[in-house]
C-alpha cells in the first residue's frame, strides 16, 4: 500500500513537472515573461529530479553515485554558464547539445548491457537512441571545434569521403537493425557497441565538411537530435515526462533548423550533404574578378556628418560586429545619434551571427533595447524611406545580387534591401568576400561608400566626429 | 503505446508554442531547450539505480553528470541572457545605462 502512495507521488510530481515545462515555453513567447518561464522550467526539472530519488529502484541504493554526478555536472555547468562570453554562445549551445546526446546514448547502452529480456520496442528505442545521441555528441564536438577555430571551417575533402560516409551510415543502420533482430544476448550487446562506435564516427564525418556559414543550421539540427534522443530515452525507460520534455526540445530544434535554412535559401539536405560537392567551387568563386570595379571610400568625418544630420538611420549588424567586439561602441554611437533626434533602428537578418538570435543577444548585452531591433520582414519596406544605412560586419545578407542576379550562387536568399536607402556606409576590414565567397554588388553601388578598418576603431572615430558635428 | 499518444500530442503542442517565440529570443530558446533536454537526468538516475556492475555505474555517473550540467548550465546561461533583454525606457533619449 505504501508503495502505491509512493508511485502516486512520483507520478504527480512528473505530471506537475510536465505542466511547468509547457507553461515555461509559453512564457518564452515574450521577453517580458521569458525569465519567469525559465525559472518555471528549472523548477519543474528540480521537482522531477527530487521525485525520482523516491523511485523504488533508486531509494536505499547507491545515492552517492547519483549525488556525486549531479554535484560534479551541476558545478561544471554552472561555471561554464557564468564564464562564457556572449560571442561564444554558439559554442556553449553546441557543448550542451553534445552532452544531451551523450546522456541519451549512455542511457541506451547501459540499459541494454545491464538488463535482459527487454521488449522488441524497447530495443528499437535503444538502438535509435544510441545512434542519434552519439551523432549529436560527436557532431556537436566537431561543430564546437569549428566555431572555436580549432578546426578549419572548410575542410578539404578527398573525393571518396562521400562514399566512406555513405558506407558508414549504411553499416551503422544495418548493425542497429541486427541489434533489434537479435534483441538479447552477448552477441546483440557486441553489435550494439559496434553500432555506438560507428554512430560516433558518423557524427564526425557528417559535420566535418560543413562550412562555418552553415553553423546556425547545424547547431539547430543537433539541438533537434538531442531532443529526439531524449524522446527515445523516454521510451527506453518508459517515462512519459522524458518523452514530453524531449519532444519540446526536438520541436524547437526542427523549427529553428527550418527557419535558418529558409533564411539562407537552402534545404536541410543541401546543408548537410551539399557540402560534399559544393565546397571547392564555392571557395573558388569569390576570388575571380571584381577587383577592377570601382569602390568609393569615405572619411570618418564625412560619414559622421551624414549620420548626424540624417532623420532616419538603420544599422545592419553582422557577425563581423561580434568579432570586433564592437557592440558596445555601436550602442554608444546609436544613443548619441538618438540624443540628436535621429531615428535609429537595427535590422536583424535571421542568419546574422552564428546561431539563431545570436545578434539580438549581443546587442542586448550592449544595452540596446529589444524594441529597437527589427526582423527582416518588418523593416525591409522601410529602407526606401531611410537616409543612411550603416552596415557593420555584414556582407552576404545585404547583397542585392540575391534579388537581381539569377547567376549569383546566393540568388533567391532573402536579403535586407539595404540598397534602397539614400546612402549606404559600409564598415569593413577590407574587400574580402563573405561566408558564401560571393562578390557583394552593394559595395560597388554608387550610393555606397566604404569605411575601411577595424569596426570598433571605425565606430570610435565616428563617435568622436558626431560629437564634434 | 501510451508513449506514442503522448509523443503525438507533444509534437503539436511543441510546434504551436515554439512558433510563438519571437526571433529576438531564439538564442535563449535554444539554451532553455538545452536545460529541458536535461530531463534525461531522471532516466540516467533510473538506469544507475538498476544496474549492478561497476563500469555500468561509471557510464551512469557520466550520464548523470552531463545531464546535470545541462540542467544547471542551461538554466544559468538562459537567465544570464534574459536578464539583459530590456525594453526601451518610456522617456526619450535613453542613455542605455543599466546594470550588467
Amino acid at each position: 500500500m505504501i508503495d502505491n502512495w509512493r508511485d502516486a507521488f512520483i507520478d504527480l510530481a512528473y505530471f506537475i513537472s510536465a505542466v511547468l515545462l509547457i507553461i515555461s515555453l509559453n512564457q518564452l513567447g515574450s521577453p517580458k515573461t521569458a525569465r519567469v518561464g525559465n525559472q518555471l522550467a528549472v523548477g519543474g526539472l528540480l521537482l522531477a529530479i527530487v521525485a525520482t530519488f523516491f523511485n523504488r529502484d533508486i531509494a536505499g541504493g547507491d545515492y552517492w553515485v547519483i549525488l556525486l554526478g549531479i554535484a560534479v555536472g551541476g558545478a561544471g555547468g554552472y561555471v561554464m554558464a557564468q564564464r562564457v562570453q556572449m560571442t561564444a554562445m554558439p559554442q556553449m549551445i553546441a557543448i550542451f547539445n553534445g552532452m544531451g546526446g551523450a546522456t541519451s546514448a549512455l542511457i541506451a547502452v547501459s540499459e541494454f548491457l545491464g538488463k535482459s529480456d527487454l521488449g522488441r520496442g524497447t530495443v528499437l528505442s535503444i538502438a535509435l537512441g544510441c545512434i542519434i545521441g552519439s551523432i549529436a555528441l560527436t557532431g556537436s564536438l566537431v561543430a564546437f571545434a569549428k566555431l572555436q577555430g580549432l578546426v578549419p571551417s572548410r575542410t578539404a575533402l578527398p573525393g571518396n569521403r562521400q562514399l566512406i560516409t555513405a558506407g558508414l551510415l549504411g553499416g551503422m543502420a544495418l548493425l542497429g537493425a541486427i541489434t533489434v533482430i537479435l534483441q538479447d544476448g552477448a552477441l546483440a550487446q557486441t553489435v550494439l557497441i559496434l553500432t555506438f562506435l560507428l554512430a560516433l564516427a558518423a557524427g564526425v564525418l557528417l559535420v566535418m565538411p560543413i562550412g562555418g556559414a552553415d553553423m546556425p543550421v547545424v547547431i539547430a539540427i543537433l539541438n533537434a537530435f538531442s531532443g529526439v534522443a531524449a524522446v527515445l530515452s523516454g521510451f527506453v525507460v518508459n517515462n512519459q515526462l522524458m518523452i514530453i520534455g524531449g519532444t519540446l526540445v526536438g520541436a524547437s530544434g526542427v523549427f529553428l533548423s527550418l527557419l535558418m535554412a529558409k533564411a539562407m535559401n537552402r534545404s536541410i539536405g543541401n546543408v548537410i550533404f551539399g557540402a560534399f560537392g559544393a565546397t571547392p567551387s564555392a571557395g573558388g568563386a569569390g576570388t575571380g574578378g571584381g577587383e577592377s570595379l570601382p569602390v568609393r571610400e569615405v572619411t570618418p568625418d564625412d560619414a559622421a556628418v551624414s549620420l548626424a544630420y540624417a532623420d532616419r538611420v538603420i544599422v545592419v549588424p553582422g557577425y563581423g560586429l561580434a568579432v570586433a567586439q564592437a557592440q558596445h561602441s555601436v550602442q554608444e554611437l546609436a544613443s548619441l545619434l538618438q540624443e540628436r533626434g535621429v531615428d535609429v533602428r537595427y535590422a536583424i537578418h535571421p542568419v546574422a551571427g552564428r546561431m539563431p538570435g545570436h545578434m539580438n543577444v549581443l546587442l542586448a548585452e550592449a544595452n540596446v533595447p529589444y524594441d529597437d531591433l527589427y526582423e527582416m520582414e518588418r523593416i525591409n519596406g522601410d529602407f526606401a524611406k531611410t537616409d543612411v544605412v550603416l552596415v557593420i560586419g555584414a556582407n552576404d545578407v545585404t547583397n542585392p545580387a540575391a534579388r537581381d542576379d539569377p547567376n549569383s550562387p546566393i540568388y533567391g536568399m532573402p536579403v535586407l534591401r539595404v540598397d534602397e536607402a539614400e546612402r549606404v556606409i559600409v564598415l569593413k576590414r577590407g574587400m574580402s568576400t563573405g561566408f558564401a565567397g560571393v562578390e557583394n554588388a552593394l559595395f560597388h553601388n554608387p550610393k555606397t561608400s566604404m569605411l575601411f578598418g577595424d569596426a570598433k576603431a571605425s565606430i570610435g572615430k565616428l563617435i568622436a566626429e558626431v560629437r564634434a558635428a | 503505446m501510451l508513449g506514442i499518444y503522448i509523443l503525438t500530442l507533444a509534437i503539436f503542442l511543441g510546434a504551436v508554442l515554439i512558433m510563438r517565440v519571437p526571433s529576438t529570443l531564439h538564442t535563449p530558446l535554444m539554451s532553455a531547450t538545452n536545460m529541458i533536454s536535461g530531463i534525461v537526468l531522471i532516466g540516467a538516475m533510473l538506469v544507475v539505480g538498476s544496474v549492478d556492475s561497476w563500469w555500468l555505474q561509471v557510464l551512469g555517473f557520466l550520464a548523470i553528470a552531463f545531464s546535470a550540467a545541462n540542467v544547471v548550465g542551461g538554466y544559468a546561461v538562459t537567465d544570464r541572457m534574459l536578464k539583459m533583454f530590456k525594453q526601451r525606457a518610456p522617456a526619450a533619449g535613453t542613455s542605455g545605462k543599466g546594470e550588467r
